[in-house]
């Protein structure tokens, strides 16, 4: 789908899947889903180095030329994820930064004073922000406002794999932003990830979903069918919704014939 | 004698783990002790993120928070 290419902050991308690495049992396990997923954009947490660690997720990124984009996963304040979002710039050399400031442990969801601050301290520091949001239309508008390049609603709670509990508030924030608009958190399987398209996001993103499913790989292969399928229904226009049934087949020009006759075998 | 300047150990946290180095040591040398990777790798002293090119220029004082981070399979 060449002619169809997202672009977010004026970069292009030739996949709508935007996959997460945690939870993948080991890093050759998260490569051939990552390859498989077809994805060009991939997130990385930032957490404290550890000596006795080997191999990292960096260099299955870099080989496999996907855009590494850090997040501020765990940050429960502004000033925590400002930070971290600052760190992570001078460790990867990148200014794009998945912003993500939750409430609290048991929800994950996003607390949205702190996150709407912290992505206006952002935004002016020079960064690219894709803030992980509640699915408020009213929230990612005043995230659009401040300067964010795309709005990143939850469709339920990172994880859960519930799929899209709100679609109607999806179609909200689809038909009033101005940037890409990318379904993160919950998706579970692939009928999720091309509803999602379905009611107009721009992408997917997501990490459980495939990294621990039973055969990551081939879920990885299920989501990148799932998001093109879903992208080329909307583009397509679905018919609409019918209380009652519409023949597809022409009621004129059929055969007059007795009803009470049963034909013989 | 630039020891002369220089307590001969300072306790400060690395990654919220109390630890003692030389007087005079720098966010360099504490790096070094955790990390030999060329990139991929940042670090804050006191909540302030310090540039890579710094590091060697960065004294430590006594009590100082260090964080240093790196990507790891996250998001």
């Amino acid at each position: 789908m060449a002619d169809d290419i997202l672009t977010i902050a004026g970069t292009p991308f030739g996949s709508r899947l935007i996959m997460g690495t945690g939870g993948a049992p080991s890093l050759e396990v998260l490569e051939q889903a990552l390859k498989l997923s077809g994805t060009e954009l991939t997130t990385v947490a930032m957490r404290r180095v550890d000596p006795t660690v080997k191999g990292s997720v960096l260099e299955v990124l870099a080989r496999n030329s996907i855009r590494v984009l850090p997040n501020t996963a765990g940050c429960f304040t502004a000033g925590e994820a400002v930070l971290t979002a600052r760190l992570a710039r001078e460790a990867l050399g990148t200014d794009w930064v998945k912003l993500e400031v939750v409430a609290d442990e048991r929800t994950l969801l996003p607390d949205p004073v702190e996150l709407l601050d912290a992505a206006e301290i952002l935004v002016d520091d020079g960064f690219t922000v894709l803030p992980y949001t509640n699915d408020d239309p009213v929230l990612a508008r005043k995230l659009e406002d401040v300067g964010c390049a795309a709005v990143m609603p939850l469709g339920s709670p990172i994880g859960s794999g519930l799929g899209i509990r709100n679609p109607h508030n999806f179609q909200l924030i689809v038909e009033n932003a101005g940037v890409p608009v990318i379904l993160d958190a919950g998706a579970g399987t692939a009928s999720d990830a091309a509803f999602a398209m379905e009611l107009g996001c721009d992408a997917v993103m997501l990490a459980s979903a495939v990294t621990r499913a039973q055969d990551p790989a081939l879920m990885a292969d299920a989501m990148r069918r799932a998001v093109e399928a879903g992208r080329m229904a909307r583009r397509a226009g679905r018919i609409p919704r019918r209380f009652h049934a519409e023949a597809s087949s022409p009621l004129e020009g059929r055969a007059q014939l007795d009803h009470r006759e049963m034909p013989a075998f | 004698m630039t020891t002369a300047h220089h307590p001969a150990q300072i306790a400060l946290s690395v990654n919220g783990e109390p630890r003692s180095v030389p007087g005079g040591a720098t966010l360099a040398d504490v790096v070094a002790q955790l990390s030999s990777a060329p990139a991929g790798v940042a670090a804050a002293v006191n909540e302030a993120v310090v540039p890579r090119s710094a590091w060697g220029e960065t004294a430590l004082a006594a009590d100082d928070r260090i964080e240093i981070l790196t990507a790891v399979q996250g998001g």
